[in-house]
């Protein structure tokens, strides 16, 4: 367990610039949902795809930033609930970080399934308890409200973490050396 | 797209000034207090208060307009979110019944759910003053380090650092991207097919980060090289000693946190203010 959690110098900086790109994904980057109001995040694909890579520390802390920043930025102040949120969805992402064979080149079906596990109960912790709760404390908010917003969010949130998220370590993946794929010549 | 994101211009005033982490602690002080109360005067009066202070920074009304625009149609959609769901929340809120007006079904307005939904306004209103003064009359550099002398470990201060050095960088490269993408003929606007626009923003994003991988690995070995984490403590080029001024701006965000409190704890009984009863 010690391995995930360690911090070097590439999880601090995984977590700054990732945090950048975040932040810009969700000003920018994403996609009007039926629902006026509400946009699918396609930020969140890319904080899945930071966990597996950098494991749960940087994934947190730039899901954190990221969102903060882009809060502040387009509404003056940051939405606390959900910037936590956010980053303890990060963070959970983290989870599958050492847990596939990403780094030798490969993404299979298995290391598919692990990840998208491990997202959907990141996303479920996250928005269906979490931030609606958080929102419920800090701000007073009427409870079915929060925990429909909350379930929205779950739902979109793990379907783009599942559909960017996994095709965005299957890109990456390709671009690895595979292990063991030289052979000596017999 | 041009955003003007941290369009920090030093200014000559008070404000600007303090130093980083005096106004980070007034900042977090004044949002706390903001937060807890349900006070609608508490709430009016911290609203008049924060314009002054943005009036004192010499921020332009230009520069905020579009947050401005933001927070609105935010605070709008969420007040009529609010109310579909939770039309009798102040009922239960503030524990008394008005009726003021018969809508449809079983809709009906009640002065408690005005009230509530009038103060859930405001407050969200007010927050956004402090929280634009702050961004705008901090520079970025300085930030890292106020966040670091909070207590937050400087690591993670180096990754905030980080995050609003690289920012306008690659806003800049997403840029050039998307139009090159553009210019191929990727269509991003509602014309296109939901489908068609989750491929398409993929096909910028993917540049994108792959470009930002690589650079997490030069900055890494450059950190690594200058011996970055070697210590369990690090100094910061950008931190000012506290001066007088920065006193009193502690000393006034205290009194109007604590008035705030006093107002909760001996006028209120809690954190609603409840003239029904």
């Amino acid at each position: 367990m010690k391995g995930i959690f360690k911090v070097t110098t590439r999880t601090i900086v995984a977590a700054g610039l990732g945090a950048a790109l975040f932040a810009l994904l969700f000003m920018f980057v994403k996609i009007p949902s039926p629902v006026p109001g509400t946009y699918i995040q396609t930020a969140y694909g890319l904080a899945g795809f930071f966990g597996v890579l950098f494991g749960p520390i940087a994934a947190g802390l730039m899901a954190f930033i990221g969102h903060a920043i882009s809060d502040a930025v387009q509404y003056g102040s940051p939405w606390w609930s959900w910037v936590i949120s956010s980053g303890v969805a990060g963070f959970i992402y983290g989870f599958a970080f050492l847990r596939t064979r990403v780094e030798e080149g490969i993404f299979g079906w298995k290391d598919i399934l692990t990840y998208n596990i491990i997202q959907i109960i990141g996303n479920a912790i996250a928005w269906l308890f979490l931030a609606p709760v958080l929102d419920i404390v800090i701000y007073a908010e009427p409870a079915n409200k929060v925990f429909a917003q909350g379930a929205m969010a779950f739902g979109s949130n793990a379907v783009v973490a599942g559909v960017v998220g996994t095709l965005l370590l299957v890109a990456y993946a390709a671009t690895r050396t595979r292990k063991g794929s030289l052979n000596k010549k017999s | 797209m041009k955003t003007k994101l941290f369009s920090y211009n030093y200014e000559n005033t008070v404000i600007h000034n303090l130093s980083g982490l005096i106004k980070f602690i007034c900042f977090l002080l004044l949002t706390f207090a903001t937060m807890y109360t349900y006070d609608i005067r508490v709430t009016l009066g911290m609203l008049v208060f924060s314009v002054i202070i943005l009036r004192i920074s010499r921020i332009k009304f230009s520069q905020i307009k579009v947050m401005l625009i933001y927070v609105l149609i935010f605070i709008l959609i969420n007040a009529i979110f609010t109310f579909f769901f939770a039309p009798e929340h102040g009922v239960t809120l503030y524990g008394t019944r008005h009726p003021l007006l018969k809508l449809w079904g079983k809709f009906s307005l009640t002065q408690e759910q005005l009230l509530y939904q009038v103060t859930l306004a405001f407050k969200y209103l007010s927050v956004v003053p402090l929280g634009i003064i702050f961004l705008l009359t901090t520079n970025p550099s300085e930030f890292a380090s106020s966040v670091s002398a909070v207590g937050v470990p400087y690591k993670a201060s180096f990754a905030i650092s980080l995050t609003l050095r690289y920012f306008p960088d690659i806003l800049r490269v997403y840029n050039d991207i998307s139009q090159a993408q553009q210019a191929r003929g990727l269509e991003m606007s509602i014309k296109a097919k939901m489908k068609e626009r989750v491929k398409n923003s993929l096909m910028i994003i993917i540049p994108l980060i792959f470009s930002t991988l690589e650079r997490i690995e030069v900055v890494t070995n450059a950190m690594d090289l200058r011996g970055f984490g070697k210590e369990k403590r690090r100094t910061w080029y950008c931190k000012q000693k506290p001066r007088p001024a920065d006193f009193y701006a502690l000393g006034v965000s205290l009194v109007v946190t604590l008035a705030v409190a006093a107002v909760a704890a001996f006028l209120n009984h809690g954190r609603y203010f409840n003239p029904f009863i």
